[in-house]
């Protein structure tokens, strides 16, 4: 069995091949490329919105993205209970086109940040951590200048409550710091889940720790969940 | 001709970063009754007036795609020629 992933390429994608190729070469599973203006993703088990900088980032980033034919095929894929995961930009573009709530403002600091940070998974059970302890810390890279995450209070209460934080920024031991926080996101939050758990999105980007030459390979632990969920 | 000058500003619970460096910029130059920043966008949108329903059309822009409802708040006026 396999699951056939599909790597959305928006204009100003520029995660899209890491995405392709560690689904390819390292997942062993088949995945294709879909193009921002296809009006379909029949045929797809998991869709992957890359990160990048989509249409430059005008506006605001996402704002744009969201808009192209194929998130109306994306939204009703998910509607459906297709999973999906934006990463970075691909968050961004999720909270945009409210498949996700909240939304990612520039980083507190105001600086384009790229560099390995621990992540302390809160929810291993979800479509994209059941391969994780609860509580494990992985080592993942992020680059980014708009990761700050913000909701209203009753949304992060909602989040909070119903184990829909996945991810959140820690220290190497595990310890949510003010000062493990990379970007001023709200409790540490690293990634989220939508209400029915089959739409995630994280700043950290799993498809760039996916070998030991890479720095770590602890982005497989996301990546082989999608696939140990569905295959 | 109409023109609608369009505001969006940063919603007052989230702490904006750009302000508070210029406000601290603005206090190093001796401005020392800088009480606070807020930095926002300002978007001029040129529209044929045809359309006398322009403040709805506005309202949709803003709603739609100008601002994020999560972040931000907007405003806009609407001057005719």
């Amino acid at each position: 069995m396999t699951m056939k992933f599909g790597v959305i390429q928006f204009p100003g994608s520029n995660c899209d091949q890491d995405a392709y190729f560690a689904v390819r070469d390292i997942l062993k599973q088949p995945v294709e490329y879909i193009w921002h203006q296809s009006a379909s993703v029949d045929g797809f088990d998991c869709i992957i919105l890359p990160g990048g900088f989509s249409y430059g980032d005008y506006l605001r980033t996402g704002a744009i993205a969201k808009f192209s034919p194929v998130m109306s095929a994306v939204r009703e894929f998910a509607d459906n209970g297709g999973l999906v995961i934006g990463i970075c930009n691909g968050f961004q573009i999720l909270c945009e086109a409210g498949l996700l709530p909240g939304a990612l403002i520039p980083n507190i600091g105001l600086r384009f940040i790229c560099r390995y940070v621990s992540v302390r998974v809160e929810n291993s059970t979800s479509n994209f951590t059941n391969l994780c302890r609860k509580g494990q810390v992985l080592r993942i890279p992020i680059a980014h200048h708009g990761g700050n995450y913000y909701c209203d209070p009753e949304t992060l209460a909602a989040l909070e409550d119903n184990d829909r934080v996945l991810l959140r920024y820690c220290d190497e031991n595990g310890d949510i710091t003010d000062e493990a926080n990379p970007n001023g996101s709200l409790n540490n939050i690293a990634g989220i889940l939508n209400e029915r758990g089959n739409v995630a999105g994280m700043m950290p980007h799993p498809e760039r720790a996916v070998e030991s030459m890479l720095g770590s390979e602890d982005g497989l632990y996301i990546l082989k969940s999608i696939v140990e969920r569905l295959v | 001709m109409a023109k609608a000058n369009v505001y969006v500003t940063l919603k007052p619970a989230l702490l904006d970063a750009q302000g508070k460096v210029v406000q601290g910029a603005l206090e190093n130059l001796g401005f020392t009754n800088v009480q606070s920043v807020r930095i926002g966008k300002f978007i001029e949108i040129e529209l044929s007036d045809e359309d006398d329903n322009l403040e709805q059309a506005v309202d949709e822009m803003c709603r739609k795609l100008l601002a994020n409802p999560n972040t931000e708040t907007y405003r806009f006026e609407i001057h005719r020629s």
